[in-house]
This record gives C-alpha cells, structure tokens and sequence, in this order.
C-alpha cells in the first residue's frame, strides 16, 4: 500500500472540502462550491476553489476582459474578419501603439487611439488586481510580501508602456500588444539605443533573473532532498530548526562555505524576483531620456573591450562624399 | 496509462525536433574571436542552393568583323554598333535568359521585328541600358564580376523577386484592426512581425536607414536623434531582407555588440551600402519610369510597377549565381552605349 511520506507524494489525501477560516466584516461571500480534482492534485491542491472575488477582483476582470477584448477585435478586423487568418497570424497580430507624428496627444481611434484606451483599461485592470492581493492578505492576516512583488512587475510594464513614453514624448515608443510584435520592439529598442546589453541595469536585471532561477533550483532541490526528515514544513523550521534543516544547511555550509537559513532563503529569493524588474525598468527608464547609445556609454565608462580589427580598415562611405 | 504517457512523450518530443534543422552545421569564423562574428552553413541546403545558382554557359564569340547591325536592320537603337553576327548572338541569348518558351516572338512582332508594338520589347531595350548602366557605373557593387539579363530573369520573362507595394486589406478604412505596416507574416519580412514593405522607405524613396546616435547622451534641441524605435523597426526590416537575400546572417557585414560602426564591420558592409543606392536609383532611373509601358496585369495591386530589391539579383547567394563570371562573355553589356 501506499505510503504519505511528505507533502511531494502522490497519494492525496482527502479530507472535508472547507471555504477556509472566517472573513472580516465587510467581505464579501466567496464564490463557488469547491471540488476536488485528482490530477491538480498531483501537482498542488486537489482543492478547486471557492474563490474569493470581491468587488476589486469583479472590477479588475470587468476592465482587463474588456482589454482583452479590445486588442481581440482590433487583430481580427486586422487580418479582415477572417477567423482561420486570426489563428495562422495569431502571433504575428498586434495592437499598435500610434504613429511617431502624434507624439503625447490623443491620436484616431484607427491609428493607435485603440491602444491608448486599451492600455488605460489594462493599467486600471493591473492596479485593481494589485490591490486586491494587497486587501486579501491583510483579511487573512498575512504580511504583503506578494502585493509588493507584483508592484515590481507593475513597475516595469509601467515604465516600458507608461513612463518612458511620456519621458519621451511620444506614445509611440511604447510596446504594441501581440506576441511577436513585443519582441520585435524590444529588438528594435536594443538596436535604436545602441545594443541593450551595455546597459548595465539590463545588466543587473539578468544578474537577479538567472539568479531567481538558480536559487529556486538550489532551494527546491535542498528542500526536496531533505523531504525525508520533514524538511518541507520551513515555515515552523524557523523557528525550530530539527535534524532536516541542520542537515541542509551542512550540506551548503560543506560544499561552499556558507549556508542561508530556513527563512533567509526566502528573503534571497524575494528579493532576487523583486529587483529583476525592478532595476530592468530603471534601465529603460534611462533609455533614449538620458542614455542614447549604450555602447558608446560603456565604451565613456571603459568597459568595452577593443579587439583588434581583422578586416581591412572600413570607412564609411557616406562621409566620402558618395550621398546615400 | 503509463504506455500513453510514454508514446505522448516521443510524440512530443518527435514534434519538436521535427522544427529542426538536421545537421551538420559548419561555422565559418570571420571576425575576432569572441565577437561571434560567424557564418553558419549546411552544407546540403548550399549544395541545393549551389544547383539553383548555376549560370549557363556563354555561346561562342561571334565575329566581329562584317557590317554593323544598325546598318542592316531598323530601329536597332542601343546595341547598333555589333556586328550583324555578335548582334545575333546577343538576341540568341537574351531569348534563352528572358523567355526561353515564348522566343523571340515574346518581345517582337514576328512579321516586322523593327516594330516597337511589343512593350515587352521597349521594356527589354530599357532594361539592356540599365545592365549597360549596372556594369559601367556601380562598380562598386557588381565589382569586374558585372551583372547580365540572366543574373535577374533566370529563364523567367518577369525576375522571381521583385517587390511592389503591398496591397490594402479589404477593410483599411475600418475604425479597428490598424496595422501600422507591420504585425503580418510576410516573406518580404523574413516571416517577422517586422514592417511588411520596407523597400518603398528605402530602395525607392531615400529614407534614413541610420538609427544610433554617435554621443552615448542623449542630445537637446538641434543636437537630439529624433529617430524613434518604429523607425528602428523599418531598418531592421530591410536588414532582415538583405540577410535574407543573401543567405548570410548579420555579422557577414556587422559586428553586432556595434551595428552601426563602420570600423568595426567588415569591408562586404561597403558592397552593401552601394547596393542599396543602387537599387533605389535602378528602381527610379529605369525602372518606375517604364510604369506605364506595363499592362494592368503586370503591375502590383496598387499600380505600381514591379521593382527590384537585393533578392532581384542576389535570389539567396552571397554574389548572385556565386560570382559566375558571365558578364565578361558580352562586353555589349559592359557599357553604355553611345546614343
């Protein structure tokens, strides 16, 4: 028979479906009878709801949907009301922000109008959902850790879409919405400002990216490999440390010298996701407001290395008086 | 259960690995090392491009001595000064290059070849000026190695790649679905989400293709690059089509940590650069001005006339037909004639 060992099992154990502990007054209900579904299970909670909506979470989803709807409508009429041609180009498909020529003001709906409203609904939908994270963990007593992670995401879209346009002067610069399109902007504004890679927030920001994935390999793996000894329950090992979190912790403090704690990995690992988009939107923030040529400001700053040239020398041909 | 998860599992990873290319792959090193500056090849789709690239033998030379063609036929306006034998020759050729099905009555009226009826035939005596022009003039770009009817055309009547403007979509003047000239899958784009025609911006009209400043600050006033990041996108479009073209990736001329310095790239950068500016002036010297000569049928769903672009010429090869030294067997073609 099977045996529940820890937490990463995959027998489930089934107990009474519950709502969860008792809201504050003034909440609202929560929604929906909960069920269990086996599969979910297997990799979380076979618990599916209820879920708690609210009058945040209500006028969050009413803005983003009608966003959503928004670009929907824009990309089908784009590729003329043709369903199989919005699913082949769905990828290809964009909401535009408007043409250079407007700058700061209210352009046609035709001509980017539509993206000035749906970044408007999406900010507003963003915001709403924010605060609804920021007002559920006070209601459940817990600290707002999760509320401002997700500002430092904010952060960033609002820079890329919000404030740097603005810096600028011209919505123009902001991010379409489509999948290919965004990536092609962010290529696009790689090769404008002089390769984006000599930006040393861009710089900084990879540093903590690559770094959340490492430390969320390293913490999994600790964690996992100690699920023996009853390591996953971290939260009552902070404070009481037992044989699982001794044992992790000589493994680290053997093979590099040094071993975080129980909860300071948690803090590493915060603060590692937080400064990801957090010092990437400063790095663009400064792109083309104060920066223009990342390479050539590294190149100022002496962190370019010079190679030596293998071709011939090559002079541009414009400045020998051939016009272009 | 365990068996589906499995076989989904291979499925899975058969599809996935159906998007790749099956190697080998060899890599060229052109640059310093460490710069990535690096060609990558395999050498099976080269070999099937090498076939597609083949130029055909020249036929032998003919006598030059004998009276000249302008003497014995009529209306023989460019290429009068041959002898009535190399003047053969050279219609025996453009016939074989240009429309080897149709022949010679594909540009003339086969009763009266002197007539000028055909536009076909208009069209093909322009055309032998701007090859004459190609070859005197832009040396800088088709080099000793020269340009004939065959480097474009390929046994076709019309070149295979050629651009006009992109058509409209049916409802352009509707409140939604702007697509700012961009966000379709073209080929013209490489299959990008890039601008879909940044050939008009640059090889007709005489847009800015530089984006970088040359301050690493941003300047005020007079001294700001006012070029935007959609600006940006346009030229990284018709980069794409130039890389595209040549079958070569960016650092065949750039060195990528600096696009924009000239120092840094290699010498093919130059070649580049004149080919740009010939295309836009072949495309307005010859070729837009010939508009009207054309039937509805041949023109793009704006009207506009067919014009050339890298690939015209180039059709995937770093050098059109990889350098086939086929200009030198028709020294008709190697300058312009004297009007």
């Amino acid at each position: 028979m099977a045996e529940y060992q820890n937490l990463f099992t995959s027998v489930q154990p089934v107990g009474p479906l519950h709502d969860g502990i008792e809201l504050p007054r003034g909440d609202d209900k929560r929604t929906g009878t909960p069920f269990l579904v086996h599969l979910l299970g297997r990799i979380g909670n076979a618990q599916i709801g209820p879920v708690y909506l609210g009058s945040l979470g209500v006028a969050s989803l009413v803005f983003g949907i009608a966003a959503f709807n928004i670009i929907g409508f824009n990309m089908l009429a784009s590729v003329d009301w043709n369903p199989i041609q919005l699913i082949r180009q769905l990828f290809w498909l964009a909401l535009e922000p408007p043409p250079p020529a407007y700058g700061l003001s209210i352009p046609p709906l035709a001509e980017g109008g539509w993206w000035l409203v749906v970044g408007f609904m999406l900010t507003v939908s963003i915001l709403l959902w924010w605060a609804r994270t920021y007002r559920r963990a006070r209601q459940l007593g817990l600290g707002t850790h999760v509320a401002w992670a997700f500002a430092a995401a904010i952060w960033l879209y609002l820079v890329c879409g919000f404030f740097r346009p603005i810096m600028m002067g011209s919505w123009s610069e902001a991010v379409p919405f489509g999948i290919f399109p965004h990536l092609d902007w962010v290529s696009a504004i790689s090769l404008r400002y002089g390769n984006l890679f000599y930006n040393p927030f861009h710089a900084l920001s990879i540093v903590f990216l690559y770094g959340s994935a490492l430390l969320f390999a390293m913490h999994g793996a600790t964690i996992l490999a100690v699920g023996r000894y009853g390591g996953e329950r971290e939260i009552e090992q902070i404070v009481d440390r037992g044989t699982a979190s001794e044992r992790a912790a000589l493994f680290w403090r053997w093979t590099m010298g040094f071993n975080a704690t129980m909860e300071s990995i948690h803090r590493w690992a915060w603060w590692f996701a937080v400064l990801c988009p957090l010092v990437g939107g400063i790095g663009i923030l400064l792109t083309g407001t104060v920066v223009d040529n990342w390479y050539l400001w590294s190149v100022k700053h002496h962190v370019v290395p010079a190679y030596p040239l293998v071709s011939p020398l090559v002079v541009d041909p414009a400045i020998l008086g051939v016009k272009p | 259960m365990k068996i589906i998860f499995k076989t989904a599992l291979c499925l899975m990873a058969a599809v996935m690995l159906a998007g790749c290319e099956r190697p080998p792959i060899e890599t060229v090193q052109t640059g310093f090392r460490g710069t990535g500056m690096e060609q990558i090849y395999n050498p099976r789709t080269l070999a099937k491009q090498a076939s597609l690239n083949a130029a055909p033998a020249a036929p032998e030379a003919a006598d030059a001595e004998g009276p000249k063609a302008k003497d014995v036929y009529k209306n023989v306006q460019v290429l009068g000064d041959l002898s009535v034998g190399q003047f053969n020759r050279h219609m025996a050729s453009i016939t074989q290059w240009v429309s080897p099905e149709a022949g010679c009555a594909y540009c003339h009226n086969v009763q009266n070849f002197a007539d000028d009826d055909k536009y076909t035939k208009v069209v093909a005596r322009r055309m032998i000026q701007m090859t004459q022009k190609v070859n005197q003039d832009y040396k800088a770009h088709v080099a000793e190695t020269g340009v004939t009817c065959y480097t474009c055309h390929r046994g076709n009547n019309v070149p295979t790649q050629v651009w006009t403007a992109p058509k409209d979509r049916l409802y352009a003047n509707s409140l939604l679905g702007d697509l700012a000239g961009q966000n379709m899958a073209t080929k013209a784009a490489g299959l990008t989400s890039l601008p879909s025609d940044p050939f008009s911006p640059y090889l007709m009209n005489a847009q800015p293709i530089r984006v970088n400043s040359d301050t690493a600050m941003t300047g005020a006033g007079a001294y700001a690059n006012r070029t935007s990041t959609k600006q940006a996108e346009f030229t990284y479009s018709l980069m794409v089509h130039m890389s595209e073209s040549l079958g070569v990736n960016c650092t065949y001329c750039h060195n990528t940590r600096n696009f924009a310095s000239w120092e840094e790239s290699r010498p093919q950068r130059v070649t580049a650069w004149h080919g740009i500016k010939m295309a836009r002036d072949l495309n307005n010297d010859y070729i837009i001005p010939l508009t009207d000569k054309f039937p509805a049928n041949r023109l793009g769903p704006k009207g506009d006339v067919a014009k050339v672009n890298c690939s015209t010429c180039h059709q995937g090869a770093y050098k059109p037909l990889y350098g086939a030294q086929m200009a030198k067997d028709f020294p008709e073609l190697q300058a312009l004639a004297k009007p």
